[in-house]
């Protein structure tokens, strides 16, 4: 029964970071990338980890992708203007 | 060194270190199984200083020195953003105009808001309880502030996250961390030595120096990720350099 957890935690990652690197738009990226940080916070707290699985869980589907949004929304400003 | 040369380096380098971690891992207790070396010691460790969040015990008294580094590795990094993401004299500020924000959104915000806060604040002050501590807590509070920007308007969280404070309280955290590790080294024997008494296992006040410590990484973590945001956001949405200025025409 563990084993089936972990097993289908495993498979959500592995699944979440294959279509994070798929897409190749950074905004979207940005979106699947915190569901790779969630999946990853289920998979430290399915391996008894509830400190890295929080830890993961804020920093992993929070804070980075609203980063890297705010990054692209920068650079897209400077690109799609006229000079 | 020609590219050659430097390839055949790097090439002996990842062969010695893929053979030593192979070495490493033929040693290592088996997956889900019951043996757990570093595990029971650490655990005997913290229950003889009665910190029940075991990992916590790890973090801020037996390895209390790493934490100190990781601690000044966000303060670094931070540091730096703040340096690089100034606004240099070709910019100018532009503050955003005003959007209009759904009323689901605002209620969601209004409502949210606040349970995260408390939930950030009650990790960061249970770290030596539960799992958690002031490095999750941190991140979740300083998260729940930018509820703000997205339930109300970028000029809402402005006025309700006065920048210098937390600057200052970025820099605080940091030296209180330090200053503590010194006070082990004045009372007890060594840097970060854990010089408070222990109290009762499971409260509050439990754990001798690992709340304090706990809470000072708090205070840092939440300040230097509300900083960090705040020069994010500065430049995605205030600051335009000489080239973006056909925004206006």
């Amino acid at each position: 029964m563990d084993d089936a957890v972990v097993v289908a935690a495993l498979v959500l990652v592995a699944a979440a970071a294959t279509a994070a690197v798929l897409q190749r738009d950074p905004a979207r990226q940005a979106i699947v990338l915190s569901l790779l940080g969630l999946s990853l916070a289920a998979l430290f707290t399915v391996l008894q980890a509830p400190d890295v699985g929080l830890a993961q869980l804020a920093v992993g589907s929070a804070v980075t992708p609203l980063m890297i949004l705010l990054t692209v929304r920068k650079v897209r400003q400077r690109k799609g203007r006229p000079k | 060194m020609t590219r050659r040369a430097r390839l055949w380096v790097l090439a002996a380098g990842l062969l010695a270190v893929a053979a030593l971690y192979a070495a490493a891992c033929t040693q290592l207790p088996g997956f889900g199984g019951s043996w757990h070396p570093y595990g029971d010691r650490a655990v005997r460790a913290a229950l003889q200083q009665r910190t029940a969040n075991a990992v916590s015990s790890v973090n801020f008294d037996l390895r209390g020195f790493d934490t100190l580094g990781e601690e000044s590795v966000l303060f670094a990094s931070v540091l730096g953003t703040v340096v690089l993401l100034r606004r240099t004299r070709d910019e100018k500020r532009v503050p955003p105009e005003p959007v209009r924000v759904p009323a689901p959104l605002r209620r969601y915000g209004r409502l949210m808001l606040p349970v995260t806060l408390l939930i950030g604040l009650y990790v960061i002050a249970h770290g030596q309880l539960s799992p958690g501590g002031g490095f999750q807590g941190g991140v979740v509070a300083a998260t729940s502030l930018h509820l703000l920007y997205i339930a109300v308007d970028y000029p809402a969280l402005e006025r309700f996250r006065p920048l210098g404070l937390y600057e200052l309280a970025d820099g605080a955290g940091e030296a209180a961390y330090v200053l503590l590790g010194a006070a082990g080294l004045i009372a007890g024997s060594a840097y970060l030595a854990n010089v408070l008494p222990p109290g009762t296992f499971n409260t509050l006040s439990s754990g001798g120096t690992v709340p304090l410590l706990n809470a000072a990484v708090g205070i840092e973590v939440t300040s230097a990720v509300v900083v960090l945001l705040a020069h994010f956001l500065a430049q995605a949405l205030e600051i335009e350099g000489e080239r973006e200025e056909g925004r206006s025409t």
